[in-house]
């Protein structure tokens, strides 16, 4: 859209608008934690400060001293690294496979896997459930990481058929005319290019992992992660519970957003400037 | 350095046959030059040349052993791609130094390559800098530096100066022949630029649907095309073709008739009387006149372009097109009518229902031609 | 490097692998095949046999339900109300982050934030602003408009949940939806626009001519992925309406994690498979463009 408009009221209505969506979602980050850095005094008084004034450390220490959070923070870590390594590790050749080769039933593939982020984690989730239980793994952290690997995997295979689309093939040809075998020249010349996308593939994996809270509190009963330990003492939980729960909850996802920012357009296909 | 066999090589791509049992020898030290328009099958047997392609029949031999499956690591080939495929994560030292480094060459004698390398190329202030920090010219010097300094058997080239603007192209292609002259390395060069093909190739080989119609060196190519095809191909502008006939007159002797009018047949056409034929000749062979005469054929001009060193004129005679060249003064009115004469000993004749020239001294494409 | 030729050595032709793609693609496969595939079909299992009997009886257990009746509508009503509206913020905030405006970066920096935010965490942040003693009442107590706090999240007030789930939902997952409008229009070359200019086109007329159509294959993606989220609702309803409002997926939950009967949380997840792939043909079919009008 190129904004070659004549007069500046359109323009400055734009800017207003922008200014106006911005704020929306600005203001509940900023108020959350705001929340989740005030005393205890001040997540319970009304109104409410707008201000940091009192910044204080009761409100998160609440929250991870209460029984079993640092555990259910730590469980979750775990589960999202493990995650990311086994999701990573199964999924990019296929994505390479993808993106390099035209071999018979190579659509049928890929259309499947992206047909099976059309099901539900709700349906996945519960026959899940039942097989764990009969496997003995219920309740376990492996068990939560197989289901969140099931449900990264399709993701790895596409970003990652996205990330060596975007490396020209003629870069590893052009290595197998200098002495390089197939393999040779997928790690001197294909994976160091590709290094950033595929990093930024594996960091959103975590984020997913992190996030999700169906199949996991459905999974675990003693070893809950951090979002269904949440989401289990929710029911009559107090302010500052919630108001830090809140925060650490979102934290991550926004500062990885942050530092990922640029190299989410790479995954999707396209640079930002 | 080695030469090249291809033998009965076939590739096809589903249905569609990119090479069509070609065969096709290339000298040591020869200077082949593959051309043709896009779709012809040129890149995809330089692939299959390279290894890059797997050959669906046929044999490829290089330098005496068959190559045919061997990786492209195994060929001791070097290529230069059309896009260059420059390492961007290397610097320009390591990029030439790659096919060194991949041979496990020692490190003083991997140094000394890529400086001479480079020097040849004079691009010896770049080794330290990284292809996005260089003009596209620049990083085609490193794409040929690095094919240059493995020093392998044989060289492949594939469109390697398309991608340069206009007059990068002209300076590079003058260089490039002398600095492959120089090394003397069997080489087997893609375009379809057939300005590019006449300037560089020791021999030519054009194609056309998968098959080599002609091999032969550029002057042959270019006087004596073997087909329609060849004489509308190369050259520009393109070769002109004329319905013709020859028929006998009595007396007067054999004429040649044209849809705009008719002259003399010489020796060589009047054995070709009474036949329907395609008569070919280049802009640069017609002779333009501003006055009627005997054995010229009149036309009436359409378009006239000043191209600085020569005219170009479209003219029309009778049913027919042509375009001819004349000198840079001559600026007949469009509408106004010029006299024609076909220089005889530069008339082709072609087949019509083929396209093949008739008695054409080109070679075909089986025999192989040493240097 | 030698250069002495080698002879030709017949029995070692080196083949080269051509399996190699099906080799790479194999984990992939069985494992979506073991932990994917496989429990679905359990999953149908579980929701038609019934200690080894062919049954309906789940699915009449869930029919009949109290909640169920009130999980359909509010989930269909979910769908049919964040969706439009979501796509045509979405669409605003592609085109502000896709302009030549000064600061559009700024703005795509920040639009994108809730990117990767949890349902939960966007259920408890507004929880957050919109208890009766949270920030928003706050805020409009301080500039005057309000004089007493306003029970945002009152249980007896249907509506209002609605509301506050529905800002919720918007307020996270907007940010995908653009950023699938955005690559759509990063893929428009701004020569189109550029010629309709040309041709006396105002802005909203070229927003209606031009981007809207060559949007629709992003609009569709957008549309598929976004339907089936929203059948999805879950942990969003919860935090900020406790027990008030139940969707489709917080019934399947309470099912198989409260009650511990599988077969009719199946049911419920069945139901919501079969609504999602219904939506996906449904959206599929209408945005299908006759080849002639694709440019390729």
């Amino acid at each position: 859209m190129s904004a070659r408009v004549v007069s500046w009221l359109p323009k400055l209505l734009v800017y207003l608008v922008g200014i106006v969506l911005s704020l929306w979602v600005l203001a509940p980050l900023y108020v959350t934690t705001l929340a989740a850095f005030s005393s205890e005094e001040d997540v319970y008084k009304y109104p409410k400060e707008l201000l940091p004034r009192d910044l204080s450390t009761e409100t998160l220490s609440f929250f991870l001293n209460f029984a079993g959070m640092t555990d259910a923070l730590w469980r979750s870590v775990f589960v999202a690294l493990i995650t990311l390594a086994l999701s990573l590790a199964i999924g990019t050749p296929a994505g390479y496979a993808i993106a390099r080769f035209s071999f018979r039933g190579s659509d049928t593939v890929r259309l499947s896997v992206v047909a099976t982020r059309a099901f539900p984690i709700v349906i996945l989730s519960i026959p899940l459930a039942v097989i764990f239980i009969r496997w003995g793994i219920d309740d376990t952290i492996q068990g939560v990481a197989i289901a969140h690997t099931a449900l990264a995997l399709p993701f790895v295979v596409l970003t990652t058929a996205s990330v060596f689309a975007n490396v020209p093939a003629e870069l590893e040809e052009a290595a197998q005319t200098l002495g390089c075998s197939r393999a040779s020249a997928f790690i001197r010349v294909a994976l160091p290019l590709a290094l950033p996308g595929l990093a930024a593939s594996a960091i959103f994996v975590f984020i997913i992992s992190w996030n999700e809270v169906f199949a996991a509190s459905l999974l675990t009963l003693q070893n809950r992660t951090l979002p269904a330990e949440v989401l289990s003492l929710l029911e009559g939980a107090p302010l500052n519970f919630r108001f830090a729960g809140g925060f650490l909850l979102l934290a991550p996802s926004v500062i990885v957003i942050l530092l990922i920012r640029r190299y989410l357009f790479t995954m999707w296909g396209r640079v930002v400037r | 350095m080695a030469d090249v066999r291809f033998e009965a090589v076939r590739k096809t791509f589903g249905k569609v046959v990119a090479v069509d049992d070609v065969d096709l020898e290339v000298a040591d030290g020869d200077f082949v030059v593959l051309l043709g328009p896009s779709g012809c099958g040129k890149t995809t047997l330089l692939r299959c040349l390279a290894g890059l392609e797997k050959v669906d029949n046929g044999r490829v031999l290089i330098g005496g052993r068959d190559a045919t499956d061997l990786p492209p690591r195994r060929r001791r080939i070097a290529m230069v791609f059309q896009s260059y495929a420059v390492f961007p994560h290397l610097n320009v030292f390591k990029n030439i130094a790659f096919g060194l480094r991949m041979q496990k060459e020692r490190k003083a004698v991997i140094r000394d390559r890529v400086e001479s390398a480079a020097k040849l190329l004079h691009i010896e202030d770049l080794l330290d800098r990284y292809p996005s920090q260089i003009s596209g010219g620049q990083r085609q010097r490193v794409a040929v530096a690095r094919a240059i300094a493995t020093k392998a058997d044989v060289l492949l080239m594939d469109e390697p100066l398309s991608n340069l603007d206009a007059l990068l192209r002209m300076e590079m292609r003058a260089e490039l022949k002398a600095l492959l002259q120089e090394l003397g390395s069997t080489t087997i060069y893609v375009t379809h630029d057939q300005v590019e093909a006449l300037s560089m190739g020791d021999r030519i080989a054009v194609m056309n649907a998968g098959r080599i119609v002609q091999l032969d060196g550029p002057l042959a190519v270019y006087d004596h095309p073997a087909d329609t095809f060849v004489g509308g191909f190369v050259g520009s502008p393109p070769m002109n073709f004329l319905s013709a006939e020859i028929i006998r007159a009595d007396g007067a002797g054999p004429v040649v008739n044209l849809s705009g009018g008719s002259f003399p047949a010489d020796g060589a056409a009047a054995d070709l009387a009474g036949r329907k034929l395609v008569l070919g000749i280049r802009a640069e062979s017609i002779v333009v006149e501003q006055q009627p005469g005997d054995g010229l054929i009149e036309a009436k001009v359409i378009v006239v372009e000043p191209l600085g060193s020569h005219n170009l004129l479209t003219v029309q005679s009778g049913e027919d097109t042509l375009k001819v060249s004349t000198s840079p003064h001559l600026f007949p009115e469009p509408g106004s009518s010029v006299w024609l004469r076909l220089e005889p000993n530069r008339i082709r004749w072609m087949d019509p229902e083929t396209g093949t020239a008739i008695d054409s001294p080109a070679v075909a494409p089986q025999t192989a031609v040493a240097r | 490097m030698a250069t002495v030729a080698q002879p030709v050595t017949i029995g070692r032709r080196l083949r080269r692998w051509e399996g190699l793609p099906y080799a790479l693609i194999l984990p992939t496969v069985a494992y979506l095949g073991l932990f994917f595939a496989w429990p679905m079909v359990q999953a149908f299992g579980l929701a038609f046999r019934v200690d080894n009997e062919w049954t309906l009886g789940p699915f009449r257990t869930m029919v009949h339900d109290t909640n169920f009746r009130p999980a359909l509508t509010f989930t269909l009503l979910l769908v049919v109300v964040i969706v439009p509206i979501q796509f045509v913020l979405a669409l605003v905030m592609a085109l502000i982050a896709n302009s030549k405006l000064h600061g559009h970066g700024v703005f795509l920096a920040i639009f994108i934030l809730p990117l990767a935010i949890s349902d939960l965490a966007a259920g408890l942040v507004w929880q957050a602003i919109l208890t009766e003693r949270g920030y928003l009442n706050t805020f409009l107590t301080k500039v005057g408009i309000l004089d007493h706090e306003y029970i945002w999240l009152d249980p007896t007030k249907p509506r209002n949940l609605v509301i506050a789930v529905v800002v919720a939902e918007l307020w996270r997952s907007t940010a995908f939806v653009m950023v699938i409008f955005l690559a759509g229009l990063q893929g428009i070359p701004h020569e189109y626009t550029e010629a309709a200019e040309v041709f006396g086109a105002g802005f909203f007329q070229r927003v209606r001519q031009i981007i809207l159509p060559m949007l629709k294959p992003a609009i569709q993606v957008a549309l598929l992925f976004r339907i089936i989220f929203a059948f999805e609702a879950f942990a969003v309803v919860i935090a900020i309406t406790g027990r008030a409002k139940t969707t489709l997926a917080t019934e399947a939950w309470r099912w198989q994690a409260e009650y511990f009967d599988s077969h009719v949380a199946a049911a419920y997840s069945a139901l919501i498979l079969v609504l999602s792939l219904v939506s996906a043909g449904i959206v599929i079919w209408m945005f299908r463009t006759p080849k002639a009008q694709m440019m390729r």
